[in-house]
């Protein structure tokens, strides 16, 4: 072969210095889900990045103006598939916001000890996942098995694995089951356990901790600017919980501690969500000893609460309120309100606005993630390509929640 | 939530707050759009105020009132642990003239909340560097979450087969139909033209 017969001056360039375009996603095998970053490079340093999302929206802002409000759990479900039942409560209590309930103590302990369940299979698997994106295959099976636990309890209570619509109006679809103090006994010692093996193995990695630290730096002021909520705002040294700051539900009444980071780098991110684990793990043994063993579970209003199943088939006055309810909808007071409860990724918000029927006149979901997405582009720019994987896992980005 | 805020904001802008309420423990003032911004950077900047965590913006649909839109913001103070919410109202009753200026210099955080308005109600948000949709694609005709948008329209990006072309009935109904076979307490929006 003849060799290119190029008379170049020295210092002069040999390879066309425009930047390259990269497309990346919308399916990736090293993405969190289905988004797209379309990619300005120069050489391997990411000049600009354009974060697009919606590949998994549904719609179902608007659809949840179509049923009644008792109809939205389902959806609800839908947002953060990983942590549902965190959703379920979250959209229960906004309700019980414009209504004017408070559910009785048995069901707070409740939502309390599955909501907590939730968000440790939250944090297991965006830990998990992230890990796995770094080639540690491992770690990412050991949490799992953790998450898989979680799940059996989930499913136990539930009836379903993942999407669980258990939340209602004033309550939940049914009582704890006589188990449930024994299963969540049983599983938390072994659940961390899997976390120790896991956290050691990759903590005293050395390729691990190297593209982990010091990337994706972000400063507490930026992230509030940007809306940061949960782990990831409190990577950066803000120890704004909601649980701690707002309590709802009995926080207040149990002992935990909100885990901080100090830089708000990928690796403190990583760690803050372990962290909350094991406090996750704490709040559940304190809510086991606590949730009373018998009691009622529903609030006892006629206007929002369905009839135990007994009277319905039994009484007129039980038949009439189940079709008002099921057919009409709870008639929630006209208005508006926003509540906000600690998601997996964040400050989880509902703004609803009630007309005054069965139906709501809206229902905005603020999805945690959506303002993390968002702050993506600034924490790769100038970065090497390597580094949107880390950064990106370390952000638990959710499609359902993200793209609504 | 905060009531000093509120105060605060009367004080500031006068006549130009139209109405606040505290409804369910919610602090809320409701501004004219042109001091939306202005408002907005008030609530930033006052040191006994300091609203530096940006929460949620959206917008709601009342298809009867003009102006028709809300536009409604939270925000968080991290050192005062408070919220405020903060409202305003434009566009007529066609939803044309849905104005208002952009907060993304006040909190960075509103570019992809003000992008996702703008697609799901069309509200325009003069000042925003890169406003565009951002959950649908380009393509996409109308804003879904106006009251006037049918739920059940859909617009495939690849158009669907004709009758002719499959060699079938196609039945594009929801399964048990318009209303999903639940009429009651549903509220129906026709599109203007009656269809």
């Amino acid at each position: 072969m003849e060799p290119v017969d190029l008379d170049l001056e020295e210092g002069e360039l040999e390879l066309p210095s425009e930047p390259m375009h990269l497309n990346m996603g919308p399916s990736h095998p090293a993405m969190h889900g289905t988004v797209r970053i379309v990619l300005e490079l120069s050489g391997e340093t990411i000049t600009k990045a354009d974060v697009q999302i919606g590949y998994l929206h549904r719609g179902f802002e608007k659809m949840c103006e179509r049923g009644t409000w008792t109809q939205v759990f389902p959806y609800a479900d839908r947002l953060n598939y990983v942590s549902p039942m965190l959703n379920n409560v979250g959209f229960a209590l906004a309700v019980e916001k414009m209504c004017g309930l408070e559910v009785p103590e048995r069901c707070q302990w409740y939502r309390m000890i599955l909501g907590e369940l939730a968000r440790i299979s939250d944090h297991l698997t965006c830990d998990a996942a992230m890990a796995m994106e770094l080639g540690a295959i491992t770690p990412f099976l050991w949490l799992m098995k953790g998450r898989e636990m979680v799940w059996d309890i989930l499913e136990e209570e539930t009836g379903a694995r993942l999407t669980h619509s258990f939340g209602r109006i004033g309550g939940m679809a049914k009582p704890p089951t006589d188990g449930l103090k024994e299963m969540v006994r049983g599983s938390l010692p072994k659940i961390l356990h899997l976390v120790e093996e896991a956290e050691a193995m990759l903590l005293k990695n050395r390729i691990f901790l190297d593209r982990l630290e010091n990337i994706g730096v972000i400063s507490a002021a930026d992230a509030m600017a940007l809306g940061w909520t949960g782990p990831c705002l409190r990577s950066t040294g803000a120890a704004y919980d909601i649980r701690k700051a707002h309590p709802y539900l009995k926080y207040d009444e149990v002992d935990f501690e909100v885990p901080v980071g100090t830089r708000g780098d990928t690796l403190d991110r990583f760690l803050v969500r372990l962290g909350e684990i094991r406090q996750s793990a704490k709040i559940l043994l304190q809510c086991a000893d606590r949730l009373p063993e018998s009691g009622p579970v529903n609030c006892d209003d006629p206007r929002y609460v369905l009839p135990d199943k007994n009277d319905v088939y039994t009484t007129i006055e039980g038949t009439i309120q189940h079709f008002k309810l099921v057919m009409e909808g709870a008639k929630v007071p006209a208005g508006e309100a926003y509540s906000y409860t600690e998601g997996g990724n964040g400050e989880l918000g509902f703004y609803l606005v009630s007309d005054g029927t069965g139906t709501p006149h809206r229902v905005r979901i603020r999805p945690p993630c959506f303002a993390i997405t968002q702050g993506l582009e600034k924490l790769v720019t100038n970065r090497m390509l390597s580094d949107i994987i880390p950064t990106f896992g370390s952000l638990n980005m959710i499609g359902g929640e993200c793209d609504h | 939530m905060s009531q000093l805020a509120l105060d605060k904001l009367k004080a500031k802008f006068g006549a130009a707050v139209v109405e606040t309420h505290s409804q369910f423990g919610d602090d809320t003032a409701v501004v004219e759009p042109g001091v939306w911004r202005a408002a907005a950077e008030f609530l930033r900047d006052d040191p006994a105020l300091d609203f530096n965590l940006f929460v949620d913006l959206c917008a709601v649909d009342f298809p009867k009132r003009v102006p028709r839109f809300e536009v409604v913001l939270h925000v968080y103070s991290f050192a005062r642990r408070q919220r405020v919410r903060l409202k305003t109202r434009v566009g007529d009753e066609e939803g044309e003239g849905c104005e208002v200026d952009s907060l993304v210099p006040v909190w960075t955080g509103a570019n992809w909340f003000e992008r996702e308005t703008f697609d799901m109600m069309g509200i325009v948000f003069q000042g925003h560097p890169d406003l565009r949709r951002i959950l649908l694609y380009p393509e996409f005709v109308g804003h879904p979450l106006r009251k006037d948008y049918p739920a059940q329209k859909t617009q495939p990006l690849v158009a669907y087969r004709t009758e002719e072309e499959a060699g079938t009935i196609l039945d594009k109904l929801a399964p048990f139909g318009g209303d999903e076979g639940m009429a009651f307490g549903r509220k129906f929006y026709l599109p203007k033209d009656g269809n």
